[in-house]
């Protein structure tokens, strides 16, 4: 027990297991910021379609949320990775990472955006109508604003899983943190690297949760 | 006439909701339609407003056809989008649970539809929402939000809000519901400044007091139809139908 502790003292090791965990880190923080940039707006786009009046449209999407929703997403990157190109469709390793994680995400936060769409009033959509705005304006300007404040929460949960997640490409070999951690750990048979990449992941979270914070603080103007 | 509403009908899942509805409406005149509860007020109006399709039926505001039956098959027309528009422009609606836009305050629920809408300037459309939140008792509640507004106060912005496109008719559902006894006069104070800048005043209520003490006609509805109509000292002192006695008595 002592000696673990001492293990994890040993200030010299860690220094020297940094710069492999940092680029371990970048590749995470790029699947991580790449895949939130594109999946929420893909994922409200997904929400505005589920609720649209245009039916086929509706059960496309439908459809699209329950498979993404109903299988793993580890099994989702394998497919993508190593399952199309059986087919003859070949995808580069990181795109195909962000292929499965944006359509994944679009998917649940679609969902959570149509419960969003869905809690507003319809007399929103009915004075809204009558001062003569269209249906995007409508969208864009009364119920996007409302439904932003009312999933947040939903949001910011689902942002804190992505950042988990991300760790799942360690199936296609890509170079993230947790990969980084093992390497070092079974080269080193230390379990030091994984302790120092769990305080990683608990700094980014903690991070986020600020964040997350004095956001939900900026919406408190109106009830 | 600024609003005229012939052969109005409307059927909710085989269920006739509005059976043959006609009445017109003057400029400046107050109009209040009255009836039991489900007898097809709110219908008439979300049908004037366009939210809700009728299934026969001419509404003309203000001479622009917003639906009509057409000669040859009796199919129900409406107006194009672009004539719609110019419709709606000339129509307020007052919702009676107001149905004010909750993350946008005071000034923006009024000015949003004059600027985005109708291109009114930002400078021009935040003029004339001053000085109709004056003229509705509201000046310091300018960048208040909903939440933050009485019952009272929400119905105001609402009808600053409706007032902020100049329309020729405005359309108020049960504006004394949310209101305690005291506030009515109010109210009643406000319909009528609508009325005076020349203004038709379409409003349904339940109150009887206050439909006399606001109108200058009344439509009795009951089952969807038209059961009297007339000059409110018609209406209220030579009551001869029975079921509108019985529910005045009520
Ligand atoms: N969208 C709708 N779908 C189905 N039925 C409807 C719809 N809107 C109204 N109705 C029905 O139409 C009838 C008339 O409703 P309406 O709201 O016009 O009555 P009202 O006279 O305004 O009643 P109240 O005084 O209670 O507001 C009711 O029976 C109602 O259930
Ligand atoms: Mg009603």
């Amino acid at each position: 027990m002592i000696d673990y502790i001492w293990g994890l003292l040993q200030i010299d090791y860690i220094w020297g297991l940094l710069p492999a965990l940092f680029s371990g880190l970048v590749g995470t923080l790029k699947i991580f910021f790449i895949t939130l940039l594109l999946s929420l707006p893909l994922g409200i786009l997904v929400a505005a379609g589920r609720v649209s009046k245009i039916k086929p449209l509706v059960s496309v999407l439908h459809l699209y949320i329950w498979i993404m929703r109903g299988t793993p997403l580890l099994l989702q990157i394998v497919f993508i990775f190593f399952g199309l190109p059986h087919v003859g469709i070949t995808i580069e390793r990181f795109l195909a990472i962000l292929i499965a994680f944006v359509l994944n995400y679009a998917a649940y936060f679609a969902e959570i955006f149509r419960g969003g769409i869905e809690s507003i009033d319809q007399g929103q959509y009915d004075a809204a109508k009558v001062l003569g705005f269209n249906s995007v304006q409508t969208f864009m300007r009364i119920i996007l604003p409302q439904v932003v404040k009312i999933v947040f929460p939903s949001v910011a949960n689902e942002i804190i899983t992505l950042v988990k997640d991300t760790a799942l490409v360690y199936i296609v070999g890509y170079g993230e943190l947790l990969r980084a951690g093992r390497i070092a750990t079974n080269r080193d048979a230390s379990l030091v690297p994984l302790v120092v990449v769990a305080v990683f992941y608990l700094a980014i979270t903690w991070i986020l949760t600020k964040i997350f914070e004095r956001i939900e603080k900026k919406f408190a103007y109106y009830q | 006439m600024v609003l005229q509403v012939k052969g109005l009908c409307k059927s909710f899942n085989g269920k006739e909701v509005l059976q043959n509805v006609s009445f017109s409406l003057k400029t400046g005149e107050i109009l209040a339609i009255i009836g039991r509860s489900g007898s097809g007020k709110t219908t008439i109006l979300r049908c004037i407003n366009n939210l809700v399709r009728c299934d026969r039926g001419t509404i003309i505001v203000d001479g622009m056809v917003l639906c009509k039956e057409d000669e040859q098959d009796g199919k129900v027309v409406y107006a194009k989008s672009a004539e719609m528009l110019q419709i709606r422009k000339k129509l307020g609606m007052v919702f009676q649970s107001f149905n004010l836009f909750p993350h946008m305050s005071v000034l923006e629920n009024i000015i949003e539809a004059p600027i985005n809408v109708f291109g009114v300037s930002r400078q021009e459309a935040i003029e004339l929402a001053e000085k109709l939140l004056e003229m509705l008792d509201l000046q310091d509640k300018v960048s208040a939000y909903p939440f933050e507004l009485s019952g009272g106060q929400k119905q105001r912005v609402a009808i600053a809000r409706a007032c902020a496109l100049n329309p020729l008719i405005m359309c108020l559902d049960e504006p004394t519901s949310a209101l305690d006894p005291e506030l009515r006069e109010g109210i009643a104070l406000t319909i009528e400044k609508l009325a005076a800048k020349g203004m038709g005043v379409l409003l349904i209520t339940h109150d009887m007091v206050f439909a006399k003490r606001v109108a200058q006609r009344v439509i009795f509805m009951e089952n969807g139809q038209i059961m009297a109509q007339g000059s409110k000292e018609e209406f209220f002192n030579q009551i001869t139908n029975e079921r509108i006695k019985k529910f005045m008595a009520e």
